[in-house]
């Protein structure tokens, strides 16, 4: 039968690192990407599932970080909002969120980044519909939208 | 917010899951986790095991049988189905699929989960009704199966048992479905829908209005109003809308949905 316990010790390759840590099953992998290994870059906002602001992506899909146990992530790749900027270099997309003026408390914006560039992998020339249904899923209370929509237009469009 | 503690194990096959499931009395299995961990947070939940199911292959997977029958395992993501070439034979499923919440929680939450959770107001509970889904359980007893009208249950509630696992869903072959509703903001919360489907005559399942998905059988979209306005229903009310009200927009989905059957027949 499979093993029943209330911690398990997981791997886990987050940002092309790699962390091995003992995990109470009750964490939630947002606590742990926070809490465990410092990486504050993906935050929490509603911890209710809807507003997206602790998006990551795990083994190639995104997915809201406080709806998942870190227990589950054993194994996976994670890549956080702290990997994008490879060696300090912004992406063209974080580029085009400083020209777009795309934040303005910036608490949503380690999500958006995330569900753009997940957006962005799959579907280089989004239209403006596909756009704003990536985007769904993280809410700005800032109500920034439109300068956050421009700024993954313009990141699709090969430059800031 | 931490979670109460739980215990967690992640069975590879159907018979491990059942196996832990019978062994601990406060056992739950759990899917995508887009529903359940968060009432898991609220305590609404407080399971002292979870038995994850997202190791066991044989639960994954969407075989198109040659008759068109479709076979789905219920811990297939929403986001799998859409991309499904197979899923495709019944297009109104990843057209529905693709209204559920958002990308990340499309990417999580499964199908069996949307259906095992059985919130009133989720898509997929009249959806599979209106299409004559068929749900296998398995359990310590073996498998059985159970069509859709007799799977949801009440408010949370299924037919899938204490100890026992959603295993397989069964679409026969068709292609003439439709389903509306109103939402909260664009693919939020349902505040009424309705699915319908014509395999011969029109068949209507109404979300959001009762604790389980209610059948209508009108004779032709004609119909489909006088048939909403006499199955005695009583909706729940609440902020979003009130009893009468959403017992109107029972009325006006359901004919949507009905129109969109009817489309092209």
């Amino acid at each position: 039968m499979a093993a029943v316990s209330a911690s398990k010790t997981v791997t886990v390759t987050v940002n092309d690192t790699v962390y091995e840590r003992e995990v109470e099953a009750r964490k939630l992998l947002i606590h742990f990407i926070r809490d465990d290994l410092d990486l504050t870059g993906s935050h929490i906002g509603c911890d209710t599932g809807n507003c997206g602001a602790c998006s990551v992506i795990v083994d190639g899909a995104l997915v809201k970080s406080c709806m998942m146990l870190a227990v589950q992530a054993d194994g996976a790749t994670i890549e956080t909002v702290e990997g994008l900027a490879e060696g300090g270099a912004l992406t063209e997309l974080q580029q085009a969120f400083s020209a777009h003026h795309a934040l303005q408390c910036g608490y949503c914006t380690p999500g958006m980044l995330m569900s753009a560039t997940a957006l962005l992998r799959t579907t280089p020339s989004p239209t403006d519909e596909q756009i704003k249904k990536a985007l769904q899923g993280n809410i700005c209370r800032c109500t920034g939208y439109w300068n956050i929509f421009e700024a993954v237009k313009a990141a699709a469009g090969g430059g800031a | 917010m931490l979670l109460r503690e739980v215990e967690y194990a992640r069975p590879s096959s159907v018979a491990d899951a059942l196996a832990v499931l019978a062994e601990h009395d406060g056992a739950r299995a759990l899917a995508g986790g887009q529903t359940l961990i968060n009432v898991m947070k609220a305590r609404a939940a407080s399971p002292d095991v979870l038995v994850d199911l997202n190791g066991i292959e044989a639960l994954r997977g969407i075989e198109l049988a040659a008759d068109g029958t479709l076979s789905i395992g219920p811990m297939t993501t929403c986001a799998e189905l859409i991309g499904s070439a197979e899923a495709k034979a019944r297009p109104i499923l990843g057209e529905v699929c693709a209204q559920i919440a958002d990308v990340q929680v499309r990417n999580r939450g499964t199908i069996g989960g949307n259906i095992c959770a059985n919130d009133p107001t989720n898509h997929l509970p009249p959806l599979l009704t209106a299409i004559g889904a068929q749900m296998a359980i398995a359990g310590s007893g073996g498998e059985r199966v159970v069509p859709a009208e007799e799977f949801f249950v009440g408010v949370y509630l299924t037919a899938v048992g204490p100890g026992e696992l959603l295993t397989r869903i069964t679409i026969p072959a068709g292609k003439h479905d439709g389903f509306a509703s109103v939402t909260l903001g664009v693919d939020g919360t349902c505040i009424a829908n309705a699915a319908a489907s014509v395999n011969g005559s029109l068949r209507i399942a109404l979300g959001c209005v009762d604790a389980v998905p209610v059948v209508l059988n009108p004779d032709g979209l004609d119909s489909v109003p006088a048939a909403v306005r006499s199955a005695g229903l009583n909706p729940p009310a609440d902020v979003h809308a009130s009893s009468e009200y959403r017992l109107h927009l029972a009325e006006v989905v359901a004919v949507r949905a009905a129109q969109q059957a009817l489309k092209g027949h």
